[in-house]
């Protein structure tokens, strides 16, 4: 690593965490309107989250595998933010929804999740301590705690949200044995595979992370969905720079 | 409702760990390390706690309701009993417990993984009819593509140059293809922890 490297990665990180507070404030909501790339998943989830609140069913939420303090979190806390905004469009359902996770970290979050919302949209009297449950510790034992509490549950839709190995393929087989919805995404490359091979609706790359703003969770998710285009357009220069100039020989 | 303290804690400890890693100050990256020493330990008792959940409020609750699933349930109850009894007594690094522990999960979970592979193999036969469009089409074929290449089957292109460097090219798609994708993770990840760190995500009460 060369000594610059940590003054460039902590001046992107500023740049970032400046650029999402700015683009988060009222006023520069008020001025850009947000246009959404067509996600036909994410349109489906919406749909099913209509259906489950008029029909009585429950959703599922599953947060992988992965552990909080393994670098690959962020995708299993955009999942916990999925479920809080889940929680929130299914508050008029007679059933909250429910989330599977394989670490005691993301177990006890996703609970706190669940219980929160039941306190904002005060409906304690549905709470149930399983509703957030440790399916297992290890990826396969997940798997097998996973498909056993969406055959009890009776869900009608799947979202798959967060680190998830070839373990992926044994949850969406029972998913789709089940006939509910199926909307996955991984932050692994193996699991984004298996997911787009067996599901017809998978996330694929940053898509994951930015189903909470589709959702219409809160400004910070739309504003952060801004920046990281705007970044990513940022590194894509970047990348045909560096390729023109190496073509060239300048470099 | 989310405590204001609880959010001033998580902030700071993530602009401390943070900062530690950027810049290499000696009291920050001791403040850094005795953190992540905490989390870890942490992250120990989080999983203590949820297996703890998982046993009586899960089990125990389903070994009250009627139904075939309750003879699972007392199962698990008297696994779970009998290893953190044997785990206590030998403690978790003992090579007869290790042994045992180790002879029920790998043969538990090779099973899985072979039951994996059929239902990989299966449902890939039946992913055009899933996912009828461009997108899965060219996956289809890629799959098909690569599998020939890996296979060894083209072992002879090593004798005829535009084949072999063509191949070589061939190699290098699914390196590039994930490079963009990891891009993508990497971005998302960055968003995902910024919000957490300005406090505008809170995943926790407090």
């Amino acid at each position: 690593m060369s000594q610059y490297e940590p003054l460039i990665g902590a001046v992107v990180v500023i740049l970032f965490a400046v650029s999402v507070l700015l683009l988060s404030g009222k006023q520069a909501g008020k001025k850009a309107s947000l246009i959404f790339r067509t996600l036909p998943g994410v349109n489906k989830l919406k749909r099913a989250v209509g259906l489950a609140v008029e029909d009585g069913t429950r959703l599922h939420v599953s947060l992988g595998s992965g552990s909080l303090i393994d670098p690959a979190c962020p995708s299993g806390l955009t999942g916990l933010a999925t479920l809080d905004r889940i929680g929130q469009l299914t508050s008029t359902s007679d059933l909250p929804p429910m989330s599977t996770s394989g670490s005691g970290g993301f177990q006890i979050l996703s609970q706190d999740v669940i219980g929160q919302n039941a306190v904002v949209t005060n409906t304690r009297d549905r709470m149930d301590a399983t509703l957030a449950q440790l399916a297992g510790v290890t990826s396969f034992s997940y798997a097998a705690g996973t498909i056993e509490a969406l055959r009890e549950s009776g869900t009608s839709a799947n979202v798959f949200l967060g680190s998830f190995g070839a373990e992926a393929g044994l949850l969406c087989e029972s998913a789709e044995r089940l006939n509910s919805f199926t909307l996955a995404g991984s932050n692994s490359v193996i699991g984004q595979s298996v997911f787009l091979a067996l599901t017809k609706d998978a996330l694929i790359s940053e898509e994951l992370y930015v189903l909470p703003a589709y959702l219409g969770a809160k400004v910070a998710h739309q504003a952060s969905l801004r920046v990281q285009d705007i970044f990513r357009l940022v590194i894509i220069l970047i990348l045909i720079a560096g390729a023109v100039f190496k073509v060239m020989n300048w470099i | 409702m989310k405590s204001l303290f609880a959010v001033v804690v998580a902030i700071l400890s993530g602009l401390i760990v943070l900062a530690g890693y950027f810049f290499s100050a000696p009291a920050l990256l001791a403040a850094r390390t005795t953190m992540l020493d905490w989390a870890v330990t942490l992250a120990g008792m989080a999983g203590l706690v949820s297996i703890t959940h998982l046993i009586f409020g899960v089990h125990i609750k389903r070994l009250r309701e009627s139904g075939s699933k309750r003879f699972f349930s007392l199962i698990v109850i008297l696994v779970f009993i009998s290893t953190l009894g044997a785990g206590l007594y030998f403690g978790p690094a003992h090579p007869q417990y290790q042994k045992v522990v180790t002879a029920v999960q790998v043969p538990i979970e090779t099973s899985l993984m072979a039951v994996l592979a059929v239902t990989m193999a299966y449902s890939s036969l039946r992913m055009l009819k899933r996912q009828r469009n461009w997108m899965g089409v060219i996956f289809f074929l890629s799959v098909i593509l690569f599998l020939v290449i890996n296979s060894g089957a083209l072992a002879f292109s090593a004798d005829i140059p535009v084949l072999q460097e063509l191949l070589s090219g061939f190699h290098q798609i699914p390196a590039a293809g994930a490079r963009g994708i990891l891009l993508g993770v990497a971005l998302g990840s960055l968003a995902t922890g910024i919000r957490i760190l300005i406090g505008s995500d809170r995943p926790y009460s407090g």
